[in-house]
């Protein structure tokens, strides 16, 4: 029945996703064995004054005076890792074990956001290879 | 991978392309879909594909010399030649133009679009010193539009990312279906706005029709004025110093914070109560097993 129940889990400490692979935190969500809803919050708005040196280059080059689509883009957990979801291959993208996270979500995010736009706009990206096959001459 | 210039790859069929890149030949079995960031990976700002364009270069041109598929393919013409500033005068209501761009580009229109206008786009900043049509900046991916008069319907329809701002009002279902990024109003929203919103922050300055954010996942909707009436499941919540922080930087870039400040803006968010997608699926997975 709609409307009755909040059915997600909420997120209570930032390793929660990293010590409990699963996490599966409301009784919905152990019963049908996933988790419902994002592993971080949508919704956490940026803190300008913890941009690395490479975001602040990246906006001056674009000519944008903020993170602009950066700001929707956050560090989540893929089965226990630190990941980012890449909106152009669907998909997560994991952060290696040789980079430390932070202890705080805004820093966290703010190193995801580097590593994404490193990697879409590098050569090993699969939407290179699509578009070499896919693309009209 | 094999390595074929873009010339040699020119010559053949999509399905030789596609052979030939070894997308249908790989062997899949035992292979992890796993992808992982590398740390070294070289500093780049823009796709590897887009050419390499200068703002302070500028040119112009006239949309009554041709329909809109030409005056398209003329913005990645000149993109291609280094232009970084491109204006286009007379556009005279024209649908669909400005659309697709992948890469860094100022892109001025004088003069009013009609629908679907700069739609698809990822990464350029657009002014349009005039009106728009519906479905102004659908499915935008990042990068800035600026409307500086009223805009349609399905403003910023399933918009991913970037900023996405009119300074006068919109029609309804503003950011139906909208799944991140920023769109800003500087006057007032129609009925239904954020409907089925996924992510992202809408702000409106003036007031919200009917139905605000009617059956929203998830995502943020500020509202300076009245509200008419809520939809299903959004919910009103505590309006954070983050927030307040953020909503005048943002408002700030484009000249729009009201004269009596942000304080008084209502925050609007999903009630999480709607999330039953997951219903059926304990007895699907058991009439499987």
């Amino acid at each position: 029945m709609a409307g009755t129940k909040y059915r997600g889990s909420e997120i209570s400490d930032i390793d929660q996703f990293i010590k409990d692979k699963d996490g599966l935190g409301s009784e919905r969500e152990v019963e049908i064995g996933q988790h419902i809803g994002y592993r971080y919050d949508v919704n956490l708005v940026p803190d300008h004054d913890r941009l690395t040196p490479f975001l602040k280059e990246y906006m001056e080059v674009m000519g944008w005076d903020d993170l602009n689509w950066l700001e929707d883009v956050h560090m989540g957990y893929e089965d226990g890792k630190p990941a980012v979801f890449d909106r152009n291959i669907n998909g997560w993208v994991r952060v290696p074990d040789s980079i430390q996270l932070p202890d705080n979500q805004q820093d966290r995010d703010m190193i995801a956001r580097e590593l994404l736009i490193k990697f879409q706009m590098s050569d090993r990206h699969p939407l290179v290879l699509l578009r070499k096959a896919y693309m009209k001459f | 991978m094999a390595h074929l210039s873009d010339s040699e790859l020119k010559e053949l069929t999509q399905e030789e392309r596609v052979k030939a890149l070894g997308m249908t030949t790989e062997q899949l079995t035992g292979r992890s879909m796993a992808i992982e960031f590398d740390p070294d990976e070289k500093s780049r700002f823009v796709y590897p594909w887009a050419p390499d364009v200068d703002y302070n270069k500028r040119t112009e041109i006239d949309a009554d010399d041709g329909p809109t598929t030409e005056i398209n393919t003329r913005i990645r013409n000149l993109m291609a030649e280094g232009y970084g500033s491109i204006v286009i005068k007379n556009p005279r209501g024209k649908h669909g133009l400005g659309v697709g761009i992948l890469n860094r580009l100022n892109l001025i229109f004088e003069g009013s679009l009609g629908y679907f206008a700069v739609g698809l786009n990822d990464g350029p900043n657009v002014r349009i010193n005039g009106r728009v049509g519906w479905s102004c900046g659908e499915n935008m991916m990042s990068g800035s539009i600026v409307v500086e008069k009223n805009a349609g319907s399905t403003f910023g329809a399933a918009i991913r990312g970037g900023d996405l701002v009119c300074k006068g009002s919109v029609g309804s279902r503003t950011g139906i279906d909208m799944k991140g990024g920023t769109i800003i109003v500087g006057g007032d929203t129609g009925a239904l706005s954020g409907f089925m919103m996924q992510r992202g922050r809408m702000i409106v300055c003036g007031n919200a029709g009917k139905n605000l954010g009617d059956s929203m996942y998830d995502g943020t909707i500020y509202i300076g004025g009245k509200i008419q009436s809520l939809g299903v499941d959004a919910v009103p919540a505590e309006l954070t110093e983050l927030d307040k922080s953020w909503l005048h930087r943002k408002l700030s870039l484009y000249g729009m914070v009201p004269e009596q400040g942000i304080d008084h803006f209502t925050k609007i968010v999903a009630g999480k109560q709607l999330w039953n997608y997951d219903n059926l699926e304990p007895t699907e997975k058991k009439l499987i097993l």
